[in-house]
């Protein structure tokens, strides 16, 4: 696995030539053990690819989407056997719950002035993460469906069921929206994005008591059922790379999508001019009258772990940020992600995810058991849009699951 | 066999048993007596390039003495196994007395998790275990019939299901059946309804799991079938002919006789099996219409927090049903055994 990964990492630094050189001109790296956890997308590709050449041949790096399941007994040996993992905000929670990262402002301090400040994430006080870009899920829609049927653009999901309707009455599409709706960890961040948009709060304030069975939750599931009904029968089964799918052979005209992946839709590869001409991005959705769009903020960055020596620490510190620096961005780059770093120039690709940052979307909340919750709503929400159960019978079980899991794991008595 | 010879020449598989088998078994059971210390929670604020938010984390330091204290965990006896999440002891117990009637009751049963997943597990087993056992044996019967010529590759052909990956061999069934796929087109034109989907209905979805299951499994009950077929006394056979006997009497009355010593052990490895099923469910993204107890522990520890408590509870609760199922089978054995010494 180490190897293969060593392989594809070797041809993605060949690819960036011309970076890598950068970086080792800069020689900013000092002496010690690199070996990077993280998950598999092209801009964490370009990332791992610049940190490894900076720190040198004996560096390793293991990008998987696995990623979660593993960085965390990975990090919990001493020494630990990854040096960093590259997180988001919901699963840096984890690694800081059973406390294997270490604060960084001693590092920041010696070696990183030039990070800008806005890059570091901090939790009470404490830099615990350096993030290099941000993701969100906006609208895409293809703007040659939307002008046959003479509607404007959606900005709310009103607008994209009203669409819908109107689509599928003219008969071009039988099944017009498209959502990663798979049970599991996808259902449950289209709730979550669609809770916060009804403006609800996930927990009673400083507690970890979930109060999700109220109006809001009715509203968020009440819609989501509403979308399903113009969706792809099968949408219970279909998860991101699914619906990406679906999007690319010309079956759905409207959807909810990670900005990350809006690159992937609008290249010619995959599917029909047609398709690939008119995909269009827009920005968040909204739900109500809330004034939230109905979508959450997510950032991308690297963490060190505890349990490693002073000099290892350093030379992963030191190797990561030539990894996230400016000297990265060039024209093969530029697109891959929403950038962090100073000298990022957006193209239209990345005017969703700027759009949701702009309306000031909600960032996914980063408290140690929403991921328990996460868990609980991606079990349970499939009952209610099968119409099996009430919405308020779907979202008591969702509290006491989650009351369950987080009486176990120490959150509540 | 000397003592001594006997201990040094049974010493390794025990050892390797006791490694492998009772220690993590031990390990299990340990951990489902235990949950997470009880946390400290402390509100901080979070920043970040989105700006600044309250939010809630992990006191480190406080809890840290905690676990220094107790490594294992807070000791939760069965409370674990007594939760909403496992066998809800509560919660069927209001079922019990606030349900209208037994379907009422069932209903509230299986919105229960565990419940819901063992409901799958059993009717899975019930289902799959006779049925690889019956198309195992008719295969073996048919290919034993066949010119000895062609035996090698009709074999092959037939072991392929158990051959190809799990995972794989369900994906190709999930594209396959897919509603824009050859099956799923298939099954619409046989329905004349356009909006049949195989994914999007509970029951079909339960259909097409266990009509995987058995296309799995039923090459491995087919070559013992088939090894078992080798070594009918050909001298019976040939009475029976003699006899008048017909194709279908000399199966009935000699070959099956002959195999079921073979049927007991199919039917224990293919309970065991079935009890643990789990790819397919990953495979067809399954888990909106079908959960297993496999998948449940899966799914404790897949999460971005994981549950490790729970999922040993219901590593233990599997254990106890594996158990209980296969007791009948092994008394059998047990008894097979004493007579013929």
């Amino acid at each position: 696995m180490t190897l293969m990964k060593k392989l594809t990492l070797g041809t993605a630094i060949a690819a960036l030539g011309t970076t890598a050189a950068m970086a080792d001109g800069h020689g900013g790296c000092t002496e010690g053990r690199l070996n990077i956890v993280g998950n598999e997308f092209p801009a964490i590709q370009t990332v791992a690819a610049a940190a490894v050449a900076c720190a040198g041949d004996d560096a390793e790096a293991n990008l998987t989407a696995d990623h979660q399941k593993i960085n965390v007994a990975g990090m919990t040996g001493n020494p630990a056997e990854y040096t960093t993992a590259i997180v988001a905000n919901s699963s840096i929670v984890a690694l800081i719950n059973e406390d294997v990262i270490q604060p960084l402002d001693d590092l920041v301090a010696a070696h990183g002035q030039d990070i800008p400040k806005q890059q570091l994430i901090t939790v009470d006080g404490k830099i615990m993460a350096v993030a290099f870009m941000a993701n969100a899920q906006h609208l895409v829609y293809r703007a040659d469906v939307l002008e046959q049927i003479g509607a404007d653009v959606p900005t709310s999901y009103e607008d994209v069921l009203a669409a819908a309707e109107e689509i599928r009455a003219e008969g071009i599409m039988e099944h017009p929206v498209g959502g990663a709706y798979a049970a599991g960890w996808n259902l449950a961040q289209e709730f979550t994005n669609m809770y916060i948009g009804t403006g609800g709060q996930f927990f009673e304030p400083g507690s970890a008591q979930v109060s999700i069975n109220n109006a809001q939750g009715v509203e968020a599931l009440e819609m989501m059922k509403a979308l399903s009904a113009y969706m792809n029968p099968d949408y219970l089964t279909h998860d991101s790379n699914a619906t990406s799918a679906e999007w690319e052979a010309g079956n759905v005209a409207l959807m909810n999508m990670w900005g990350s992946r809006t690159g992937v839709l609008m290249d010619d590869e995959g599917s029909a001019p047609e398709v690939y001409e008119n995909t269009k991005v827009g920005g968040p959705l909204m739900v109500g009258d809330s004034g939230t769009p109905a979508t959450t903020l997510w950032w991308d960055g690297w963490t060190v772990a505890k349990n490693v020596s002073d000099e290892d620490a350093a030379a992963t510190f030191t190797a990561m940020a030539a990894g996230v620096s400016p000297d990265i961005l060039n024209d093969e780059t530029m697109s891959q992600a929403v950038w962090l770093m100073e000298g990022f120039e957006p193209a239209p690709v990345n005017e969703g995810v700027l759009a949701a940052v702009a309306a000031g979307s909600t960032p996914y909340p980063m408290v140690p058991y929403q991921g328990l919750l996460h868990t609980a709503l991606g079990d349970n929400i499939a009952d209610f849009l099968q119409g099996s159960e009430s919405a308020e019978q779907t979202l008591a079980d969702i509290e006491a699951a989650y009351t369950a899991a987080a009486k176990e794991n120490g959150f509540l008595q | 066999m000397k003592h001594k010879t006997f201990f040094w020449f049974v010493f390794p598989s025990v050892l390797l048993m006791i490694l492998f088998i009772a220690l993590p078994l031990v390990s299990v059971v340990t951990q489902s007596l235990y949950s997470k210390h009880e946390q400290v929670i402390v509100e901080v604020e979070n920043c970040g390039p989105f700006g600044c938010t309250k939010a809630t984390t992990v006191d480190q330091e406080a809890t840290a003495a905690l676990e220094e204290a107790e490594p294992l965990g807070k000791w939760a006896g069965l409370d674990i196994y007594k939760d909403r999440n496992h066998l809800a002891i509560n919660e069927v117990g209001q079922a019990w007395i606030n349900s209208d009637g037994l379907p009422d009751f069932g209903r509230t049963l299986m919105n229960l998790p565990f419940y819901k997943a063992l409901g799958f597990t059993i009717t899975y087993t019930a289902i799959v275990t006779p049925l690889t056992i019956i198309l195992g044996f008719f295969i073996a019967i048919a290919v034993n019939s066949v010119a000895r010529a062609m035996r090698g590759p009709t074999i092959f052909f037939s072991l392929l299901p158990m051959i190809v990956t799990p995972l794989v061999g369900s994906l190709i069934i999930f594209w396959m059946v897919d509603a824009r796929g050859i099956l799923g087109t298939g099954l619409q034109w046989l329905a004349s309804d356009p909006s049949l989907s195989v994914k999007a209905s509970t029951p079909l979805m339960w259909a097409m799991l266990m009509f995987y299951g058995v296309w799995h499994s039923a090459p491995f009950a087919f070559i013992v079938y088939y090894a078992g077929l080798q070594t009918v006394n050909q001298d019976t056979l040939e009475a029976a002919m003699i006899d008048g006997a017909s194709r279908w009497e000399r199966i009935r009355y000699v070959v099956v006789p002959h195999l079921a010593p073979l049927t007991t052990f199919i039917a224990l490895i293919q309970l065991m099996d079935n009890f643990r099923v789990f790819e397919p469910i990953i495979s067809f993204s399954a888990a909106a219409h079908a959960t297993s107890l496999s998948y449940a522990i899966f799914n404790d520890l897949g999460g971005e927090t994981r549950l490790l408590s729970s999922a040993a509870a219901t590593s233990v609760l599997t254990i106890i049903f594996v158990a209980m199922l296969l007791s009948p089978v092994l008394v059998r054995t047990w008894r097979d055994f004493g007579t013929q010494k």
